[in-house]
């Protein structure tokens, strides 16, 4: 084997790799920018974005948004509080993680026909409450007419599916730091909410700025549980990307809505990056 | 027992009923008779266990179609991951070279991106190379999920094998691939197994792009998505729950690698 080849083989081994990067990745995302930016007939346009815009566009903004900004806290909390009950060791915690890490491997869809079944008319929650004596005729939760429980359920269906991710993220990062830094912290004379909140929290800074990168993107390609639970009654900027690609079957609006959807997340991206920013940060 | 144990093992009781009695539901709904899912008033427990649902579900117009649609799909994405991702681990774990530091970048900045958006564009490309459509069209943007994947786990894996066993394979008159073969592959095969199930069930569930790149080669859960308005909740919920099995079983397999995975990811 000649010196030469020798050098080359590293490259030649990420080749793969960076032709498909750029086959899939890249030219989709060029190609994206500039589908939604011409007309089907080739001109430069920006009659995409006000054909699209209007009170669908606005709503599905503010549920988007508005899910994320429920979502996301309550679950980089429970994950948190999963991966201290992990960390305490205690007899039975390998069991209690692998029946929280379950949700991970479930898809979108099964999640919302899980949470459909129990809060569908007849039912789970209704049944429940009907043996226990608190109702006599189902409830409708899953209704055009209530916008706040339809919220209430995507939001619980998502919380359940995806702390799991979250978690597994912050666990790994809560295992990472020194048993010295909570030794020194107990000389002091420390309380447990002091240790969490000089300690543990200013730790793991890091890993919860990838957690939320990494789940706030995924809330925004979000798309199955609003279907299954809402259908079109709680539109989200993905749903809908979903709805014009087909109904109207016009490439042009359904690039532009990717891209706005591309261009909120990448903002929430920067905007972890900057106000989370950290001396380990890599 | 301290008060504090007896406060985090409640604590745990919770969070794990939460995370376990929506999938049990689930469970008995699929296996409750048709009819009484539309009863009221209903008991949580059915009059009697049947499968009816499960085999009229498995019976209906396209599901075995899209069964070997999800399965073919998943199996090239494992293939395509694994092809394109242990390669470049392996690289980035055996050699410096010019523009290492970008490419790690660059498998980290598909992180940052919504990737299932991109099926939108891939509409209008798909169309122009004539994939739209097909199977292999799915695979190749599911693969797009889960190559980085491969690629940062291989990494970290290879890194955790002993490159100077190579070098004495090599020196024993082993040509590079030889050495590779003998040496390392067979330490590093379970973690590579556990990679296949990841890409595996990666594929498996997703619902976004499958949907939006096929018409009639429809993946179980695209075409569950197009079914949803004019279907019945005895086919969703067997649906539901023959697309959970299979990950309940994988997930079982690989859950002492999970948490080594994941913190893999996260850096």
């Amino acid at each position: 084997m000649s010196p030469k080849r020798q050098s080359l083989l590293p490259f030649f081994l990420i080749l793969p790799a960076v032709i498909f990067f750029l086959i899939f990745f890249a030219l989709p995302l060029i190609s994206g920018i500039q589908t939604a930016f011409t007309t089907p007939e080739g001109e430069l346009t920006l009659a995409n974005f006000e054909k699209i815009y209007g009170k669908s566009f606005i709503k599905a903004v503010f549920n988007t948004l508005s899910l994320v900004a429920i979502i996301i806290p309550i679950q980089l909390a429970l994950a948190l509080v999963i991966a201290l009950l992990v960390n305490t060791r205690l007899f039975g915690t390998s069991k209690f993680l692998f029946i929280c890490a379950i949700p991970i491997a479930l898809s979108e869809i099964v999640a919302g026909i899980i949470w459909l079944s129990i809060f569908t008319e007849k039912g789970y929650l209704n049944v429940m409450l009907h043996t226990l004596g608190f109702l006599k005729q189902p409830t409708i939760y899953l209704s055009y007419e209530k916008p706040a429980t339809l919220f209430m359920t995507i939001a619980l269906t998502e919380i359940w599916r995806a702390t799991a991710i979250v978690m597994l993220i912050i666990l790994p990062g809560l295992q990472m730091i020194h048993k010295d830094y909570f030794d020194t912290a107990d000389i002091f004379g420390a309380s447990r909410l002091q240790k969490l909140r000089y300690v543990t929290l200013p730790m793991l800074k890091p890993t919860i700025r990838t957690s939320l990168i990494i789940r706030t993107v995924l809330a925004f390609q979000m798309f199955a549980p609003v279907l299954v639970l809402a259908g079109r009654a709680f539109p989200v900027l993905a749903s809908e990307t979903y709805r014009i690609q087909f109904f109207t079957r016009n490439i042009h609006l359904a690039a532009a809505y990717a891209l706005i959807i591309m261009v909120i997340s990448t903002a929430f991206v920067l905007f972890y990056m900057r106000s989370l920013r950290t001396r380990w940060s890599a | 027992m301290k008060k504090q144990e007896v406060i985090c093992y409640i604590a745990m009781v919770i969070i794990s009923l939460f995370v376990l009695v929506p999938i049990i539901l689930i469970t008995i709904g699929t296996f409750t008779p048709r009819l009484e899912l539309y009863k009221w008033p209903r008991g949580l427990i059915p009059s009697r266990f049947t499968s009816d649902s499960f085999i009229s579900f498995a019976q209906s117009y396209g599901v075995m179609n899209g069964l070997k649609n999800s399965i073919t799909v998943a199996v090239l994405t494992v293939i395509f991951s694994l092809l394109i991702g242990i390669p470049a681990g392996y690289s980035l774990s055996r050699f410096k070279f010019k523009g290492k530091s970008l490419f790690t970048v660059g498998v980290l900045t598909t992180r940052m991106f919504p990737i299932a958006i991109l099926a939108v564009p891939l509409v209008k490309i798909y169309m122009g190379l004539g994939i739209y459509d097909s199977i292999l069209g799915v695979a190749f943007i599911h693969t797009i999920f889960a190559f980085p994947f491969a690629i940062l786990i291989s990494h970290s894996i290879f890194a955790s094998v002993p490159r100077e066993f190579e070098e004495v394979a090599m020196v024993l008159g082993c040509s590079r691939l030889g050495a590779f073969r003998r040496t390392t592959l067979p330490l590093v095969a379970p973690g590579i197994a556990a990679i296949a199930i990841f890409a595996f069930i990666i594929s498996w569930n997703e619902v976004f792009a499958a949907t939006l790149l096929t018409l009639h080669n429809r993946t179980l859960p695209a075409l569950i998505v197009a079914r949803l308005e004019a279907t019945t909740l005895d086919f969703l919920f067997a649906s539901a729950f023959f697309m959970l099995v299979p990950c309940l079983v994988f997930i079982f397999i690989i859950r002492k690698r999970l948490l080594r995975m994941w913190g893999i990811i996260l850096r």
